[in-house]
């Protein structure tokens, strides 16, 4: 029920690279509990409100008030290529932004 | 030593407060325990403290001074030993909350050597009470999954059965309290991950009500569902660290604390409380021990002078298959972060970015996490959002209207907190499906936000096991509307002393010195 | 084959100028050194947090009253989910079904929505410099990350570039006078990006836009256009079709390249931020935020042009202007001109060539060109006795100009300053006027007579002569006047 090029896809968007063997297993491992969840397709729930979340709080908000910022050698300490102050990565390829 | 050991946390806290027992020589006694560890439960403790290099030191200096702004910064360093309701007690940290400086990996080689810059609230709720972290403990990778066999480095042993599974995702505390190297630990809960272990390793966990704690620090799963708790020995325990450790924060939107605080529970009786048990449960796939340390613990409720009832929950059936389809897709969207460009594994970083991207999440995540980021894009992808997303949003609705029913009769709903004792190590893992139906009674209230206990009830022999095997321990699930939590705690409390389970099992419990012999 | 009109609609990012970042306390800063306004929020650290900055909702809800969109009563957030390095989370918050200001309109021009989010970090490709070996490097930035950004979506409702462009501008305005934004298109506080098609003149189809991006001032924004619709034109000219596309437009030589499009379509995966709560605008917060509203460029471009019946460009000139508008006002007050001609008939078009022609003149005049109208140098009740004084032809315009110097360099009193400076104008009334006319008609016999025998023009010689011996005290249609009477015509 979820095909080769499917998972292809989404391992595309999720920026995953899987190898031939991994796509087979998961094609079948993930149709397996697709077709498991598919359950709920079936039931009626027209007209339901979808809950996206049980806390009920509006308009959390925080006061305009700048605080401290990290000293740059803590904000690049984790970084796997700090340079020059700052984080380095290959450049895309595609769309400058 | 060792009866330094056996007391509870409220016990010994007591003891360190009037003065009747050194913090130093409690603290130096599980960090003893702790070094001890040979169920792979820690993947850092307090002891590899020296190891550390200050370089991450700033961010809590950096803190503003004076502005009383509340700061993602600050330090794990506990409050003095002699003041506040946790001075001097060790506390295990499930490895999901940041603790800044102290290695942070949730469980994933893709955050190995991870020093994070900050600290959970939580923990440093715990360290302003005048805890300690004792150590880091292990889990399933990002909290995915059940049996801890997901944790990129390496299963926890269960101490009852070290060839069986603790449980999961929240497995390394659950075995450290257990297994007599921690006193307490903290756990977090998306599906269960504080119950099913806590069943499986005999102890009591409880999930709050969503919102009842902060969850900024706590590494996100599945961010409407995440819920930290604490794993303990008894009732009272979960009750004392609650207090600690609800509250609203305000670097966490979500969060609402508890407004009438928590105190120890002292009721030893259960008249005039009505006990819900969900007529579905009937034709549930459950082992026969776990169904008869059930009926049992039905029956002590109503010696204890509680009335039970039958409810309907009809819609938890389908409560598997809404939760395999919200937690993958919310986990889709913050495992995205793990992109190899600000800290963690970086793989293939001289070849062009997608190249970078791809080959640093494929090295970095495990086989389940990567199986649920598939599951939760595709659930998102365009086309699908609605049958699957949607659908799965409210089927939820459905769900929590069913508890809101059902408390209109009854005050609590009871059930078995997981279908079967611990399974051993392997036997599920093959089949993703079957190890996602672990959580087929813990995951309704997961999905409802409402507060769910799992207390040890009884022991039972494991399903085809030989006459040999070990009885393993059955954990009996209570779960109260939302907030209820001080109510819920009361109940257990009183249960808890009718079953006596320690007492009862004996030398088989493991943390008197089980472990430690 | 038909003329095609042009469809172009607009989007604009307005970065908001509040303290702190959108969901963090992290500083909103520009140029300062790199990563240096970062935190553990919006560097994405694991187990953080997003609370949003309540003065960027705030003034969301300014724009969106501003533009008179329908607030929603209830809004959420959502997570647009794309790889790359200058969005740490990978997914952006940002809003989708449920904006916090939906429909409404600015001028002629329908406003689709305005909706709340958060700005990218900073990407700087830096070739291979530094690198041992490997694929060329970028570095990023967060500073600019996480900034608050309201985006502004158009209808198509512009047919023209230089419409676009001076929409764009308005909206600009607008936005500058409410206060929350630096909006400078240069350092990217203003971003337009323009979606452009064509189609058959009358038709209501749409056709294949293309987006335009990166044109960061006006004149470009409407090269840029002014070239797509060229090229957009000739395709269909030629036979072809438009493709969708992004063009990318290179301020160096004007041209427009379309950037690669990336190796598969977007799916951005869009779902309620599960880490963020609903904003339901309070009666409070919509009071704060519609009191806080200045009278608008759109507003006061309609009331001068309707009420107060200026031209069109001096109704513009004053709404882009406030101060300098509000200063015209309190002249018009002080003159008792408020709308239409006042008690001494004085029209507020007068008022208004005083203070935008000859007021601002003489104060360039007088290296005064960045004049403060809130603190002006002639109080509005002098230029406004001035104007009346010339209206009443006690002094000429012209020795009008003369007092407005001296008020301007040394201020005092209109009328202390024309008796000073012996300016009053030579009425009919005394003889002196009369004699000097008839000194004049004495003076240039050949003139006296040519306008005798019908030459009107010869009356221009003997105007002049009594001009000069006046020095222009003397009012033009006075001396006309008087040289017809004494010549008996
Ligand atoms: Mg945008
Ligand atoms: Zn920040």
């Amino acid at each position: 029920m979820i095909d080769r090029e499917q998972v292809l896809h989404v391992a595309r968007l999720a920026r995953l690279r899987l190898d031939d063997a991994e796509v087979e297993t998961m094609a079948g491992e993930l149709s397996g509990i697709l077709e498991h969840v598919d359950r709920i397709a079936d039931l009626d729930l027209e007209g339901v409100e979808p809950t996206s979340h049980v806390v009920h709080l509006e308009n959390v908000l925080r006061a305009d008030r700048p605080w401290t910022s990290l000293p740059p050698a803590v904000a690049l300490a984790s970084a796997p290529e700090p340079f020059d102050g700052a984080f380095r990565v290959p450049s895309p390829q595609a769309d400058a932004d | 030593m060792s009866d330094l050991l056996d007391l509870t946390v409220a016990e010994a806290a007591a003891k360190i407060a009037a003065g009747e027992v050194s913090a130093e020589e409690y603290g130096d006694a599980w960090r003893a325990a702790a070094a001890t560890d040979d169920l792979n439960a820690y993947l850092w403790t307090a002891d590899h403290a020296s190891s550390l290099e200050p370089d991450w030191k700033g961010a809590g200096e950096s803190a503003p001074a004076g502005e009383g702004e509340a700061t993602p910064y600050g330090s794990n360093a506990p409050a003095p030993a002699d003041s506040g309701p946790l001075a001097g007690v060790p506390i295990a940290v499930k490895d999901i909350f940041t603790t800044q400086g102290i290695p942070t990996t949730a469980g994933s080689r893709i955050l190995e050597g991870y020093r994070p810059p900050y600290t959970a609230t939580a923990v440093r709720k715990l360290a302003a009470a005048g805890a300690q972290v004792l150590g880091k403990t292990n889990m399933d990778e990002f909290a995915m999954g059940s049996s801890n066999e997901n944790s990129g480095y390496g299963p926890v042993l269960n101490p009852w059965d070290r060839g069986r599974v603790p449980g999961g995702s929240s497995g390394g505390s659950a075995a450290a309290v257990a297994g007599g190297l921690a006193p307490a630990a903290l756990g977090t809960d998306t599906g269960g991950s504080i119950r099913q272990p806590a069943s499986l390793c005999g102890i009591v966990g409880l999930k709050p009500t969503y919102g009842a704690i902060s969850r900024f620090g706590m590494i996100a799963f599945a961010s409407s569902l995440d819920q930290c708790g604490p794993l303990t020995r008894d009732v009272a325990d979960a009750a004392l660290l609650l207090g600690v450790l609800e509250g609203k924060d305000p670097l966490d939107s979500t969060s609402v604390g508890l407004d009438a605080g928590v105190s120890l529970p002292t009721r030893e009786d259960l008249a005039g409380l009505r006990f819900g048990v969900p007529k579905e449960i009937g034709a549930a796939a459950l082992d026969p021990g776990v169904r008869a340390v059930f009926e049992a613990t039905i029956a002590r409720i109503e010696e204890l002078g509680g009335a039970v009832a039958e409810v309907a929950l009809p819609h938890a059936e389908h409560g598997i298959s809404a939760y395999y389809v919200i937690a993958p897709a919310e986990a889709s969207s913050n495992l995205a972060r793990y992109d190899g460009v600000r800290y963690g594994m970086r793989v293939n970083g001289d070849e062009d970015l997608i190249e970078m991207y791809e080959s640093t999440r494929s090295q970095g995540f495990g086989a389940e996490v990567k199986r649920r980021i598939m599951l939760g894009t595709y659930a998102l992808s365009s086309g699908y959002y609605e049958a699957y997303y949607g659908q799965a949003q409210k089927v939820r609705t459905r769900i929590a209207g069913d508890f809101d029913a059902a408390f209109e009769d009854v005050d609590f709903v009871v059930t078995p907190t997981s279908p079967s004792v611990a399974f051993g190590l392997g036997e599920k893992t093959a089949d993703p499906l079957a190890m996602y139906l672990n959580d087929f009674f813990t995951v309704p209230m997961s999905l409802a936000g409402i507060p769910a206990i799992s207390i040890p009830a009884g022991l039972a022999a494991p399903e085809g096991a030989g006459d040999g095997a070990a009885p393993m321990p059955v954990g009996f699930q209570i779960a109260a509307p939302a907030f209820g939590e001080q109510k819920l705690l009361e109940a257990a409390h009183a249960l808890e002393g009718a079953l006596g389970f320690a007492a009862a099992a004996g030398d088989a419990v493991p943390w008197k010195g089980g472990a430690r012999a | 084959m038909p003329e095609l009109e042009a469809v172009i609609g607009l989007e604009i990012h307005v970065q908001l100028s509040t303290r702190s970042k959108m969901f963090c306390g992290c500083e909103v800063s520009f140029g300062d050194e790199p990563n240096t306004h970062t935190c553990p929020i919006c560097l994405a650290h694991p187990g953080v947090l997003p609370v949003p900055n309540e003065e960027a909702i705030r003034s969301a809800l300014k724009i969106g009253m501003a533009l008179d969109c329908e607030i929603a009563p209830r809004s959420i957030f959502h997570r647009k989910n794309y790889f790359y390095p200058d969005n740490p989370k990978a997914y952006q918050i940002s809003q989708y079904d449920i904006p916090i200001c939906g429909p409404g309109r600015l001028g002629d021009i329908r406003i689709t929505r305005a909706h709340l989010e958060e700005d990218a970090a900073k990407t700087i490709h830096v070739g291979e410099s530094g690198r041992i070996h490997g694929s060329a490097a970028s570095l990023v930035d967060f500073n600019r990350g996480g900034t608050p950004l309201v985006e502004i979506v158009t209808e198509p409702d512009l047919r023209g570039a230089a419409e676009a462009a001076d929409w764009a501008r308005l909206l600009r305005e607008t936005v500058r006078q409410l206060g929350v934004s630096d909006v400078n298109m240069e350092e990217g506080s203003l971003r337009v990006d323009a979606n452009v098609s064509v189609r058959p003149a009358g038709s209501s189809e749409l056709g294949t836009k293309t987006e335009l991006k990166n044109m960061n001032s006006f004149r470009f924004l409407q090269r840029g256009i002014e070239a797509e619709l060229e090229r957009q034109r000739e395709v269909i000219g030629a036979g072809g079709t438009v493709e969708q596309e992004t063009l990318h437009f290179d301020p160096a030589t004007g041209d427009l390249t379309s950037l690669r499009s990336k190796e598969e379509a977007h799916d951005y995966r869009y779902f309620p931020e599960p880490d963020l709560v609903a904003i339901a605008p309070t009666q409070a917060m919509l009071a704060e935020a519609r009191e806080s509203l200045p009278e608008l460029p759109a507003a006061r471009i309609a009331r001068y042009e309707g009420e107060l019946r200026l031209d069109p460009e001096q109704a513009k000139r004053f709404a882009a202007e406030p101060d300098l508008s509000d200063y015209f006002e309190a002249v018009l007050d002080a003159a008792g001109a408020g709308a239409g001609p006042g008690p001494d008939g004085i029209e507020p078009r007068v008022i208004a060539n005083w203070v935008s022609g000859d007021l601002i003149a003489a104060l360039r005049a007088a290296d005064k060109a960045d004049e403060d109208f809130r603190d002006p140098t002639v109080p509005p009740a002098a230029l406004a006795a001035l104007a009346k004084l010339v209206a009443a032809k006690t002094i000429s315009h012209g020795s009008g100009r003369k007092v407005l110097t001296v008020l301007v360099e040394q201020g005092g009193d209109p009328q202390e300053i024309i008796e000073r400076e012996g300016l009053a104008q030579m009425g009919g009334s005394d003889g002196e006027l009369a004699g000097i006319v008839a000194a004049a008609i004495e003076a240039d016999p050949a003139a006296a007579e040519q306008i005798r025998s019908g030459n009107g023009k010869a009356i221009g010689a003997i105007v002049g002569a009594v001009m000069r011996e006046t020095k222009g005290r003397a009012d033009g249609g006075e001396v006309n006047r008087l040289i017809r009477e004494q010549l008996g015509l």
